[in-house]
């Protein structure tokens, strides 16, 4: 979860576009906006999967509007599931009060999500209710719906444009939730780099289709010569003034994790 | 079981430590890595009560100091050591002044299992106002009114996960006995409760083998646990006796049961609905304990980030014979649980607990929020309402409180 994966599969675009005018004549069978930005988010889905495993550290600062600031560390691991979401597991390590804390997701590509707390003083594992996927993570500017992992099937697409975006060509494409009872977003505008369907910004629009959020993603690094991964996301409520940073360190690929490490025994052991 | 045989355990108990930890220092799959951990807390609480107790003795206010300190050591990346010690210093109650080892337990595991040896620590449940099938860990009452303090139990505990869920098997050689109040101490029956009297049902008094297993799996929408206890009551009856001088006392009677129970969480829509159940025989007559609720959350209320989230819960009890008496026969619960979101984790939860019977009623607020980046501040209250005679908890009738509780982490 919380990893730039993260978005990198929203998208859209036409890049084709033009060829496939070429190939097809007659519009008749030309694609439209909504096929176009299927398209593009399969596309960023297998550009982005296929990396099996991977754990980093992550920094979250929260920024409020006097620019005050709190920071959490938490380490991440993921492991990707064949022909489902991926499972991951966040372990807080401060603030010192909740160290210990889990957060651990199975995320599905149709249907709900499964999700868990465990409370280490307690020793308690607790069911938590994916459909609260509007609430904010621990806190932060993200919401657990922003957190999880992307799975193509829980938005539909439209192509919109392709536009240079701080200097690099970007399909810009808006997505919308298929849950949209439980979501807290309308829609979502993503601008994803034609070169490697990487995600550069979300703007989040919320259930009375105001602009609620902007996503700012950092550098990109690659790993293991293949996986892209961002340094930084920047996550800015535009209503509060309130920010959110997530910085990722240590990213290691193929670290051996298998679906027991994503059970409620090993849970349990968490440190 | 003859007192003989008992103490092999306590043996057999010392070698399993011993065995697991030889042995898996020699396994050669295991990466050599050590590394020690050292952390803990340190608080300082106060109590204040809105009337003077309802019994002779009993302060109206107190002033406490507590600390934990852990040790965690890993020998392996698969074999650890974790260590907590905790002590706390009353300023009225000496019965509160204790301490306790709440983990000395050394925890060895492989893909296919998970053995743990030593003084653990184990929650078994699903719903929030009462932890009916929670049964393996003693409640160190005396801590905290709400029973989430638990003592350390001596333990040898199997743990083999399978992809469907996960089997569990417990063997318990001592039974800690349940902390109570003093003299001086709020919260308790007219008479103190004298721990130096306390008998057993068993011969083997705590030394009796209690042992448990467990069997649960998580489901597509469900956590579903099956249950299984069967050694000396945690929850001990209080009986009246006259000493030497003629002076009436309580003391407690911890009886050997039978305990089959069953806890489900379940996701229903965007609704968490949570039940427990147990049958259980030994004490008196067998019967049956049941709880059950929801637990319902309203995201990001009035744009903002704070989550509101309600909770209903009812549990019902048909031991009604007042051999063993208890607070919770047939009551409702309700609470507000508000999330605010903000940097300090502030929370604030509102509880109220109501006996259909007899109409006693105890409202309860909890609220907490960080200071800093390691400094907690906690505040509780509850307030004893139209207390019934009959009811056990009618000895708490003028026990309104407030406390303010600060954490230091280190």
């Amino acid at each position: 979860m919380i990893s730039t994966s993260f978005m990198s599969r929203l998208y859209f675009s036409t890049a084709l576009f033009s060829l496939s005018l070429c190939l097809f004549t007659p519009s008749a069978n030309a694609e439209t906006a909504e096929e176009a930005g299927l398209r593009i988010a399969l596309e960023a889905a297998l550009r982005h999967d296929g990396f099996g495993d991977y754990t980093a550290n992550m920094t979250m600062t929260l920024r409020n509007k006097q620019g005050k600031t709190s920071t959490r560390l938490i380490r991440t691991r993921t492991l990707e599931i064949k022909d489902d979401g991926d499972k991951s597991l966040s372990i807080f390590d401060t603030p010192r009060d909740v160290k210990g804390t889990a957060f651990l997701s199975f995320s599905h590509k149709v249907g709900d999500d499964e999700q868990w707390l465990y409370l280490p003083a307690l020793k308690r594992v607790k069911r938590i209710n994916s459909r609260n996927k509007s609430g904010s993570f621990m806190g932060s500017e993200f919401a657990y719906e922003d957190i999880a992992s992307q799975e193509v099937e829980k938005y539909t697409y439209k192509h919109l444009r392709e536009e240079e975006y701080n200097g690099t060509l970007c399909f810009v494409g808006e997505s919308y939730p298929v849950d949209r009872k439980n979501s807290g977003y309308t829609k979502r505008i993503s601008w994803l780099d034609t070169d490697e369907y990487r995600l550069r910004k979300v703007e989040f629009y919320d259930r009375k289709k105001s602009l609620l959020k902007t996503l700012t993603v950092g550098t990109y690094q690659q790993y293991v010569g293949k996986h892209w991964r961002a340094d930084s996301m920047d996550m800015l409520n535009h209503q509060t003034g309130k920010s959110t940073t997530l910085g990722w360190t240590d990213y290691t690929f193929n670290t051996g994790l298998t679906n027991k490490d994503f059970n409620s025994t090993s849970l349990k052991r968490i440190r | 079981m003859p007192e003989s045989k008992t103490r092999q355990w306590k043996y057999v108990f010392t070698i399993v430590f011993a065995i697991i930890l030889c042995c898996s220092l020699n396994n050669p799959f295991c990466d050599t890595v050590q590394a020690t951990e050292l952390r803990g807390d340190i608080s300082l609480e106060g109590f204040l009560f809105f009337s003077d107790g309802a019994w002779d003795d009993q302060e109206k206010q107190s002033v406490s100091m507590a600390a934990n300190i852990e040790i965690y050591h890993e020998f392996l990346s698969n074999l650890t050591f974790t260590l907590t010690g905790f002590y706390r210093q009353d300023s009225q109650d000496n019965k509160r002044s204790h301490g306790d080892l709440r983990l000395a337990e050394l925890l060895y595991y492989t893909d296919n299992y998970e053995l743990t040896a030593g003084f653990g620590r184990v929650f078994w449940g699903a719903t929030e106002f009462v932890h009916l099938v929670n049964i393996i860990n003693q409640t160190d009452q005396v801590d905290a009114l709400d029973g989430e303090e638990k003592l350390g139990q001596p333990m040898i505990h199997l743990t083999v996960p399978y992809d469907w869920g996960v089997i569990e098997a417990f063997a318990l050689p001592w039974f800690r006995e349940r902390t109570f109040a003093g003299t001086n101490g709020r919260f308790r029956p007219p008479l103190p409760v004298n721990r130096d009297k306390t008998k057993y049902e068993s011969s083997s008094e705590a030394q009796h083998l209690d042992i448990a297993c467990r069997v649960s799996t998580n489901l597509a929408n469900a956590d579903i646990g099956f249950s299984y206890f069967r050694g000396t009551a945690r929850d001990p009856a209080l009986l009246a006796a006259r000493d030497s001088k003629n002076n009436l006392y309580l003391f407690p009677y911890y009886q050997q049961i039978d305990q089959t129970g069953l806890d489900i969480q379940l996701i229903a829509g965007e609704w968490l609905l949570k039940a427990e159940a147990y049958y259980r025989s030994g004490q008196s007559r067998s019967y049956l304990a049941t709880t059950l609720g929801f637990e319902y959350t309203f995201t990001g209320i009035v744009d903002t980030m704070i989550d509101v989230g309600l909770i209903g819960e009812y549990v019902f009890d048909d031991r009604d014979d007042g051999w063993l008496p208890t607070v919770y026969e047939n009551d409702i619960m309700g609470g507000v649980r508000l999330t605010v979101n903000d940097m300090a984790d502030s929370s604030l939860l509102f509880g109220i607990i109501r006996d259909l019977d007899n109409g006693s009623t105890i409202i309860a607020l909890e609220a907490s929020r960080r200071i800093g980046d390691a400094v907690r501040l906690n505040l509780e209250s509850s307030f004893f309402l139209d207390m019934d005679y009959h009811d056990p908890a009618f000895a708490m009738a003028k026990d309104d409180f407030i406390k303010l509780e600060l954490v230091y982490y280190w």
